[in-house]
């Protein structure tokens, strides 16, 4: 059946803000959606709240509304917009469970309302974790022991009968939140509770523990006509107990014979064809016991997932793309398969090579917890890598992570396993944490062996042969040297994917001379393509992967080609902002008739999407891979040049190591002075820009000199990174010491503190107002700001952390002015083409240079959002050649809508995760993802970007205060206009008295966490007696300081805590316009309209 | 970390590939290249006798990652000419596995060829058809005189040698099935003994010896090669139509639609894979099915024939059922092994068939009985 033409109006719910467990594949699936829907004729509606993705590019839907994801905002777009049918699947977790609420709110049935893609009832019996568990078992599957709780005292008893280890698992949760692995009673009473606060209804699995089993995945299709097609099988190399999430996975499965395929084949239909999944993507999980075979279900997720995004791009298979038209009425073999242009879609991909994920994790940022993975998702992205084997892609993963590892071991990092013993390293090997893959290599190189190695880990003996294939040529190779290499030892060697750093490692010689010795060797890789078919048809598809083998697939072309390198896995501090501008330059860059090659390694972006450029490879963004490609685009044609400046710190960092005539735009040259500290200095100086004092040390008692002139506070922090990584502020000379060392050890990994990678120190600038500008300069050195954004944290809490809002609210006209004649001279100074991002620190009316970077930075999808102008775009054709001029002209500059509203960016933070970490902001960021509020004022645009971030403002209630001496008087403002809102102010005893003095009424004084009398405010907040908690650091931020209790109890309990003054004082307003206003949507075609476009709107 | 000896693989287009040897590691084997796309079922494709004198590619790049359980055998050996992969596993990981791929090649003479760049092979394949080809340890001269005299399958009749010698039966299910083995599959066995008692009988067996067994239904198997080179085939199962259902698969497929009068021809490089879509015309789905045939029945000159099935990919025929007997096979392999179980539907068709066959007979019977 073709179409359906009984809908006109579709409403796609997204998934919000990048948060762990929910990152920007829903961001590829949701744009794949939006284009698919938009193609059939339909009239789309999409709602979400991230401002950072590409599928709230006006674009891509009819009306886009950038609103709270909550059931309220959809209600008031539903009766704006009166759509036919929603969409909810391809969302994640967060679209799906909306779904429900609206349907269980009776929303769906008041509005005739259908949801397409899958019924309620569907995701009922999908995602209520008992039902199932009994829809399982009434089609013959097993599943593991286990019964249904609600209570603590319930799960206990349950698991008297089971025995223990026990696995708690709430319902309807992504990423595993609430899950995780019972010991014992103790360990029990606390997950079975922690598991029914995860739970958005309270109830959980109380199951059997089958940790250490096999875990494997199958992505499924089906069709309303019931055609079922498995798209990718999927097998994890760490085992049951480590949510996959945070596995490292492999495709296709490579253990299972065919007869245990066909039957988990078979299982995957059955499970789709009950539940009553009727159309579109779904994945199934399951266990199986390594010593018998034997099989079980562990879970469906009836919606595209990480899982999918990885599918599709680990087999060419649009899954996303292929759902979304199932969804509307076509079945599976109405549609084509891309790739081939001929063979239906009807079909399984058979793939022709190995894709290894693997995830990246932020630990490091959360040094308060521990590094252990277990069923709770910790990950903050992920990378895939392509090669012809097993061993090849592992290593290709590896060094695509970006953590300073060349590979698989063989690299200075690896003497981190040398001190241990041979039971140390195979005790630490046994517990699964990041390290993990690297321990197993060690203990294959110390000889001890595949068996003991499986037994300890549970990891298959497959895999731990696969990685000795690789630790034995390493032996080999350390008898040679790069000049003997035969060219069959060096083609087997790159085959087991070594990379020339590896080698160079091995025989201590430098990179460029392995890679000499290698290209005269004649080596050099080959392209091949990922087809869906195994070669069995012609592929017209540009989607390329590196190996050494044989023959070349890339076709010659020869229009003028740009190669844009793309900004690798999702880590705090580079997440889905710069994949948003690595896309918008391909599109413009088409659109302005070049070719297109995408370089990058993350399976979640759109920009890895096999149809977003001209061409794709999908390779590590190393220097000898990126050099690689760019020598066969060379070969294949008319290489322009390279874009480095529009995927974040990955691609800037790799511009000096590539030819400087092709770096397009802003010149390397000027990326380093940018970087580099006394140049830097030098030319503010020379400009008369004022600039926190400061200086580069490479150790302490160069430090110690520095602050001895500069004084306390002081920020300490390496050059060369992003997000603010290891940078710490210090009040006095311990904390100047804690700091160097911590430095010396967070950079070992990267090469240490040396002169070309020092440490710098500034004068911290206390309670100034931070500001982040965005420009655009081209050749002629016309110059337009993009946007200005004030920071409601003051300077001192990472620029990504804070919340900001554009036009900027309270800063005066001199001050703007300033701003501008800066940013100008130091673009021009830096003969800026194309994006610049420009932060400063304003106390009173001086303006004080933070930072400068030559790149597009995190906040300009926020500003096209905003203002509409499609600064990326631009960007990337001016970096190609055109002018401002002609890009106004041509209309892909547009003029910037600021009047009639106020737009805020809020961070999103992932405390929830890490629930010891202190949730105090500070300079290193730590948030994962970001929303955005629009409305007409600030306090309402505040109000809605805090209920996006899940941090909804209470309307009433009691608000607890506890306040650092320094930030007492500024905390009186705030406190008198909670009062005055109508509020109860509770307070510790200092500020207590202080707001008393001042005359505001405190209903209750409350003692700190370590006094015994009295009620101790983590007590109150148990209770759910407090509404609002404004927490201000005292002095230094310490992880066991007094505040740190109560603002992680508060992060514990989903009390929104606020810990700083201007957050206070923001929320206040957000609260004032909360109590007087209703909720009003706005879509950006409507903000954005021209006049002439409002008139037919 | 190389122990191997060296080996080479000549295409008869004078194609060369570098890698090592494996299983036999003769010094020359020859046969007629194809490949095959399945990701899974290694040991099911090398056991199948419709692969007799063929070289198999395995488009995937890991082969013996689980090892080999003889439970998963297709016949009682291997009947292919060679094997060419990508990666040989050295160590297999399956609680099933006793043995790895390497040792069952040795210990059944077979010869492999690992280290190719098997993309590059197959899209030669893909281009020019199924080639003869010699691989093996000698050297690249002896390699490419034995590549020029290497023949293909067309006009052989291989069925003739993987055929079983002697008849034998196996099941014990309620009706009783005849099958000529042209290169039967253990999987079909399976799938027909579930239902049936089956007689296996050797496929040059005279029709009237079939038909006095007064069989509930005769069943034509897969096999190897070119349909139009099975001597008598065609003329004995004409002798069946009509009197007795009959169902074939694959190769019995094709010497169904001659029987009745149909053609066969060459595809360019065959259907191998484990992944092919197929129209079921009448229902309207889809079926994912296992395939391994270079021949196709044209779907012209089908006299008095339906056709009940094609490919989605190259809308070949993939089935046909006749129109006044009951009759009908199908090109793929229902009965997978390896593959999707998507068709397994049709031996119940199969049976059913029987079932009227038999109640229409007894009460026609019966009726010529009374009128005694
Ligand atoms: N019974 C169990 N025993 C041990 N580990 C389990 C069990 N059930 C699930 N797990 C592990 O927990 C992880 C997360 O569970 P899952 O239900 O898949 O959560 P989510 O819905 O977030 O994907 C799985 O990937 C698996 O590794
Ligand atoms: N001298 C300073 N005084 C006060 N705050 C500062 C100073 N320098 C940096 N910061 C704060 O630290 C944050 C991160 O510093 P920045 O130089 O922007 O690093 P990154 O390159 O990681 O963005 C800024 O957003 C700002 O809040
Ligand atoms: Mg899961
Ligand atoms: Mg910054």
């Amino acid at each position: 059946m073709p179409r359906r033409n009984d809908i006109s109006s579709i409403l796609v719910i997204g998934s919000g803000p990048i948060v762990i467990g929910q990152a920007c594949e829903f961001d590829y699936s949701g744009t794949q959606a939006c284009r698919i829907l938009r193609n059939e004729g339909y009239r789309v509606i999409l709602a979400n709240s991230n401002p950072a993705t590409i599928m709230t590019d006006p674009d891509f839907a009819d009306r886009t509304y950038i609103e709270p994801l909550t059931a309220e905002t959809l209600e008031a777009i539903i009766e704006k917009e009166s759509p036919d049918a929603i969409l909810p699947t391809l969302g994640g977790q967060t679209a799906l469970n909306l779904a429900m609420e609206l349907e269980e709110r009776g929303t769906l049935a008041k509005h005739g309302i259908e949801l397409i893609g899958a019924r309620a009832e569907a995701i009922r019996t999908a995602e209520i974790r008992d039902e199932f568990k009994k829809a399982m078992q009434d089609i013959g599957l097993s599943v593991p022991q286990s019964g249904f709780a609600y209570g603590v005292d319930e799960a206990m008893e349950l698991a008297e009968g089971i025995g223990y280890p026990i696995m708690i698992r709430p319902s309807f949760i992504l990423g595993g939140a609430g899950t995780g692995i019972a010991a014992d009673r103790e360990e029990l009473r606390q997950l079975a509770a922690e598991g029914i606060a995860a739970s958005p209804r309270g109830e959980i699995l109380v199951e059997q523990s089958i940790a250490g089993w096999k875990e494997y995945e199958l992505e499924v299709m089906r069709d309303h006509a019931d055609n079922c097609v498995i798209i990718c099988s999927i097998e994890n190399f760490d085992p049951m107990g480590v949510h996959t999430g945070d596995s490292i996975t492999v495709a296709p499965a490579q253990t299972l014979s065919d007869i245990e395929y066909q039957e988990m084949r078979n299982a995957a239909f059955a499970c789709l064809r009950r539940i009553g999944v009727d159309t579109g993507g779904s994945n199934v999980q399951f266990a199986v016991n390594p010593e018998n075979g034997e099989m079980v279900v562990i879970e469906m997720n009836p919606r595209v997932s990480r899982s999918s995004a990885l599918a599709s791009k680990a087999t060419g298979f649009p899954i996303a793309k292929i759902a979304a038209r199932l969804a509307v009425g076509y079945t599976l073999d109405e549609i084509v398969n891309d790739i081939t242009g001929e063979t239906p879609a009807s079909f399984e991909p058979s793939i022709d090579y190995v894709v290894t994920k693997i995830p990246r994790w932020a630990f490091e940022k959360f040094p308060e917890s521990r590094d252990t993975l277990s069923s709770r998702m910790q990950s903050v992205g992920e990378v895939m890598a392509i090669g012809r084997t097993f061993p090849e892609s592992l290593q290709k993963g590896l060094r695509s992570l970006e953590q300073g590892r060349f590979g698989l071991n063989c690299d200075p990092s690896e003497a981190a396993y040398d001190k241990l013993s041979d039971d140390e390293l195979v005790r630490a090997a046994a517990t699964a944490t990041p390290a993990r893959v690297f321990q197993l290599e060690a203990a294959l190189r110390r000889g001890i062996d595949v068996d003991r190695l499986a037994e300890a880990s549970r990891v298959d003996p497959w895999f731990l042969d696969q990685m000795l294939a690789i630790t034995e040529a390493r032996a080999e190779l350390a008898k040679t040297t790069a000049t003997e290499m035969s060219p069959s030892q060096w083609k087997r060697t790159k085959q087991l994917g070594f990379s020339d750093a590896q080698l160079s490692y091995v025989w201590g010689a430098a990179v460029s001379e392995v890679r000499t010795a290698r290209q005269r060797a004649g080596i050099v890789p080959t392209y091949k393509t990922v087809d869906t078919c195994g070669a069995e048809f012609a592929a017209n598809t540009p989607y390329h992967y590196s190996t050494w083998e044989d023959e070349d697939e890339v076709l010659r072309t020869e229009a003028k080609k740009v190669i844009i390198l793309g900004s690798g896995p999702n880590r705090i501090g580079q997440g889905v902002e710069f994949d948003y501008c690595c896309v918008h330059a391909s599109f413009a860059l088409r659109d302005a008739g070049f070719e297109t090659v995408m370089i990058n390694c993350n399976p979640e972006t759109v920009s890895t999407d096999y149809d977003t450029s001209s061409r794709l490879y999908f390779e590590p963004l190393t220097e000898e891979d990126v050099l690689n490609v760019i020598e066969a685009e060379q070969r294949f044609g008319n290489l322009v040049g390279v874009i480095v400046s529009l995927g974040g710190q990955t691609p800037l960092k790799l511009a000096n190591a590539l030819p400087n005539e092709l770096i397009l735009g802003t010149s390397a040259d000027a990326i380093d002075k940018a970087e580099d500290r006394k140049h830097w200095s030098a030319i503010c100086s020379d400009l008369g820009i004022k600039q926190p004092a400061g200086a580069t040390v490479t150790n302490i008692d160069e430090a110690r000199e520095v602050v001895a002139n500069i004084g306390y506070p002081a920020l300490v922090r390496p050059s060369y990174v992003l997000g603010g990584r290891a940078m710490r502020i210090v009040y006095q000379e311990a904390d100047l010491v804690e700091a160097m060392s911590h430095l010396s050890e967070a950079l070992a990994k990267e090469g240490g503190i040396t002169e070309s990678r020092p440490v710098l120190i500034d004068s911290f600038l206390e309670d100034a107002i931070e500001v982040d500008v965005d420009a655009l300069r081209d050749a002629t050195g016309e110059f337009v700001i993009g946007g200005v954004m004030e920071h409601v944290q003051e300077a001192g809490v990472h620029s990504g952390d804070s919340a900001c809002a554009t036009p900027p609210p309270t800063l005066v006209a001199p001050v703007q002015e300033q701003l501008t004649a800066h940013t100008r001279a130091i673009a021009d100074a830096l003969d800026v083409r194309g994006l610049i991002n420009v932060q400063f620190g304003i106390r009173g009316e001086q303006v004080f240079v933070i930072e400068a970077n030559p790149r597009a930075s995190r906040t300009v999808p926020f500003i096209c959002k905003a203002t509409g102008v499609t600064l990326a775009k631009a960007a990337a054709r001016i970096q190609a050649g055109a002018t401002i001029a002609e890009l106004r002209t041509e209309g892909v500059l547009q003029e910037p809508n600021i009047g009639g509203h106020i737009s805020i960016k809020e961070a999103v933070l992932p405390f929830d995760r890490f629930p010891n970490a202190d949730t105090l902001l500070g300079p290193e960021m730590r948030s994962t993802g970001e929303v955005m509020g629009i409305d007409t004022s600030f306090g309402s645009a505040f109000a809605k970007a805090q209920t996006a971030a899940r941090k909804k403002l209470p309307n009433e209630g009691t608000v607890f205060f506890g306040l650092a001496d320094r930030d007492k008087a500024a905390g009186l403002g705030a406190a008198y206009a909670f009062a005055t809102l109508g509020f109860e102010l509770v307070a510790t005893a200092g500020t207590a008295a202080f707001f008393e003095e001042a005359g505001l009424e405190v209903a209750k004084t409350i003692n700190k966490v370590g006094e015994h009398e009295g009620t101790n405010v983590i007590e109150m907040l148990e209770q759910g007696e407090i509404a609002l908690v404004i927490n201000t650091p005292q002095g230094g931020p310490g992880p066991y300081a007094d505040g740190a209790h109560i603002r992680t109890a508060a992060s514990r309990l989903g009390v929104v805590c606020l810990t700083t003054v201007p957050s206070a004082r923001a929320a206040a307003t957000g609260i004032k316009a909360q109590q007087e206003g209703r909720l009003t949507v706005t879509s950006l075609q409507e903000l954005h309209a021209t006049d002439q476009q409002r008139l037919a709107l | 970390m190389n122990s191997r000896p060296s080996a080479h693989l000549v295409l008869a287009n004078g194609e060369i590939f570098a890698g090592e040897a494996i299983g036999a590691c003769a010094p020359v084997s020859t046969g007629e290249v194809v490949f095959n796309t399945v990701m899974t079922g290694y040991q099911e494709v090398l056991t199948d006798p419709s692969y007799a004198g063929q070289i198999i590619t395995f488009t995937y790049p890991h082969i013996g990652n689980y090892g080999i359980a003889e439970e998963d055998f297709e016949s009682s050996r291997p009947y292919c000419n060679g094997v060419i992969v990508r990666d040989l596993a050295r160590r297999p990981s399956n609680w099933r596995s006793n043995k790895d791929l390497d040792t069952f090649l040795r210990d059944n003479n077979v010869s492999g060829i690992c280290g190719i760049d098997t993309r590059r092979l197959t899209r030669i394949i893909r281009n020019t058809g199924a080639m003869p080809a010699a691989f093996g340890t000698a050297s690249v001269e002896d390699l490419q005189a034995a590549a020029a005299k290497a023949i293909g399958t067309d006009g052989c009749d291989l069925a003739r040698e993987v055929t079983t010698k002697e008849s034998y039966t196996v099941g014990d299910g309620p009706f009783r099935v005849v099958a000529y083995d042209y290169g039967i599959k253990r999987t079909i066995l399976r799938n027909l003994s579930q239902i049936a008692t089956v007689e296996v009988v050797p496929a040059d067996t005279p029709a009237q010896d079939v038909l006095a067994k007064n069989p509930d239904g005769v069943f034509l198997s897969n096999g190897p090669g070119d349909p139009s080179a099975v001597t008598g085939a065609p003329e004995t199962i004409r002798e069946f139509i009509g009197k007795v259902p009959v169902f074939g698969i694959c190769l019995g497929h094709q010497l169904l639609a001659e029987a009745i009068g149909g053609k066969t021809f060459k595809l360019p490089f065959g259907h191998h894979g484990g992944n092919h879509p197929v129209r079921n015309i009448a229902r309207q789905s889809v079926e994912i099915t296992s395939q391994n045939h270079n021949y196709a029945v044209s779907p012209d000159d089908l006299p008095d024939a339906t056709v009940t099935h094609i490919s989605l990919n190259d809308k070949t025929v993939q089935g046909l059922r006749l129109n006044n007997a009951p009759a009908f096979s199908v090109q793929y392999h229902p009965e997978a092994g390896p593959g999707p179980h998507d068709a397994r539907y049709l031996f119940k068709e199969f049976e059913q068939m029987m079932q009227q066959h038999r109640a229409q007979h007894t009460s026609a019977q019966s009726l010529t009985e009374s009128n005694n």
